[in-house]
């Protein structure tokens, strides 16, 4: 395979990763790794170093939009940052040392976890949200405006502590994998932290371009990002995220996100198993 | 006060401007990193015009042990003298240092407000992202 064709095969294939991530709503990186490590066959350092920096990019592309509409809690999301960059440099700084075969099992481990996530029902949430001295001090509650009920929607946030936490273990699984562990993110303030999902979404995806960036400066610094895979991976991702985000609100997603975890349980056991041969 | 009056005093208030100047901030920068990788791409294949056959090539250019761009000052000697590959890196750079300014933008906001608490919180975030780039040296 010849340079060209390397360059311009990993850009169709980037740009299917960002187009079904943002369909679905998982990011490219989930498909970019899988596919540079068993597809080129190339290492999988190099590979985890292209995806997080097209993390970035997605995020903040989205996050852009989100943070404009007032669906973002940047308080709740500055304060959570604390655990996810921290987080991520300490997976970033583990990914550098460990055997390469566990990076493999693990993240088909993670793989399997995210389509399984995908497919489970959230929890039914009943009784009152338990008041948080930690909540209540930083002032984290708030509002947004709910299009499908045509109002303002006051919520208050819990268990502060928990959630800086479970950030740090969503940061540190993001650096060691280099994927935006959104599926991580959302569920630890969804279910967490009671935050509404809309409001859990946008800050998770408002968070996980801060935490790529730390992870991503020690890669660069070490590296192991390779401008010639990083570029097609990049660009790709971002125009299939941005196409996706279009078509968006005319697709039924609920067969697309079928098909998508038989993938991701498929690519999950090609991963644990090429790391465990 | 109307639902409309009171609409207008939040955009007024400085999280509101700071909010834009934000999601500016993360539009522009993926914008033009992404522009810039892109021209860095066109260079490294106009001075190689052997990357449209040689298959030799790609191992050197994907394989680990390639001498890559990994520091300032190897971005900055490589983008001038035009090299593909820099001007690539310049482009990384440029959008991982997107959300580290998006950080820096949101102490001065925090700080605009009197919110020491969260100029702290926020200083503390630039403080882990700047050390990432010293803890890749020691890893």
């Amino acid at each position: 395979m010849s340079p060209l064709e390397f360059t311009l095969t990993l850009l169709g294939i980037s740009v299917g990763a960002g187009f079904l991530g943002s369909l679905v709503g998982l990011g490219g990186g989930v498909v970019v790794v899988p596919a540079l490590t068993l597809i080129y066959g190339i290492d999988i350092r190099y590979a985890i170093g292209a995806s997080i920096v097209s993390v970035i990019a997605t995020s903040s592309g989205a996050a852009a939009a989100y943070v404009k509409e007032r669906l973002t809690n940047l308080r709740v999301a500055m304060l959570l940052e604390l655990g996810t960059t921290t987080g991520a440099i300490t997976g970033a700084f583990i990914a550098g040392i460990i055997h390469s075969r566990w990076l493999f099992v693990i993240f088909g481990l993670a793989l399997a976890y995210s389509g399984v996530a995908m497919v489970r029902r959230s929890q039914r949430r009943g009784e009152a949200v338990p008041s948080d001295g930690w909540a209540d001090r930083l002032r984290l509650h708030g509002s947004y405006f709910d299009e499908v009920r045509g109002r303002e929607v006051a919520y208050r946030v819990t268990r502060t502590r928990l959630g800086l936490f479970l950030m740090y273990l969503a940061g540190l699984i993001s650096g060691l994998l280099g994927i935006g562990s959104g599926v991580f993110k959302v569920p630890a303030m969804d279910l967490g932290m009671r935050i509404p999902i809309k409001v859990s979404s946008a800050t998770s995806n408002f968070m996980i371009g801060v935490t790529a960036a730390a992870s991503a400066g020690v890669y660069f610094v070490r590296g192991d990002i390779d401008p010639f895979i990083a570029a097609p991976v990049a660009t790709g991702v971002v125009i299939g995220a941005l196409a996706g985000s279009r078509v968006l609100p005319r697709t039924d997603s609920r067969l697309l996100r079928l098909v998508f975890v038989v993938v991701l349980l498929v690519i999950s056991v090609q991963m644990v198993w090429k790391g465990l041969r | 006060m109307s639902a409309r009056e009171k609409k207008a005093k939040t955009s007024d208030e400085p999280v509101g401007r700071f909010e834009l100047v934000i999601s500016e901030i993360l539009r522009l920068g993926v914008t033009l990193s992404l522009a810039t990788i892109l021209v860095g791409l066109a260079l490294m294949f106009a001075h190689h015009p052997d990357y449209l056959r040689s298959s030799a090539d790609l191992v050197r250019l994907t394989s680990p042990g390639a001498a890559l761009p990994h520091s300032l000052s190897d971005v900055i000697e490589g983008v001038r003298a035009w090299r593909g590959q820099a001007v690539v890196a310049l482009g990384l750079t440029m959008l991982i240092l997107t959300p580290i300014l998006r950080v820096a933008v949101s102490i001065v906001a925090f700080a605009v407000e009197r919110d020491r608490v969260f100029v702290a919180v926020t200083s503390a975030v630039l403080a882990v992202l700047l050390l990432s780039f010293v803890l890749g040296k020691v890893g």
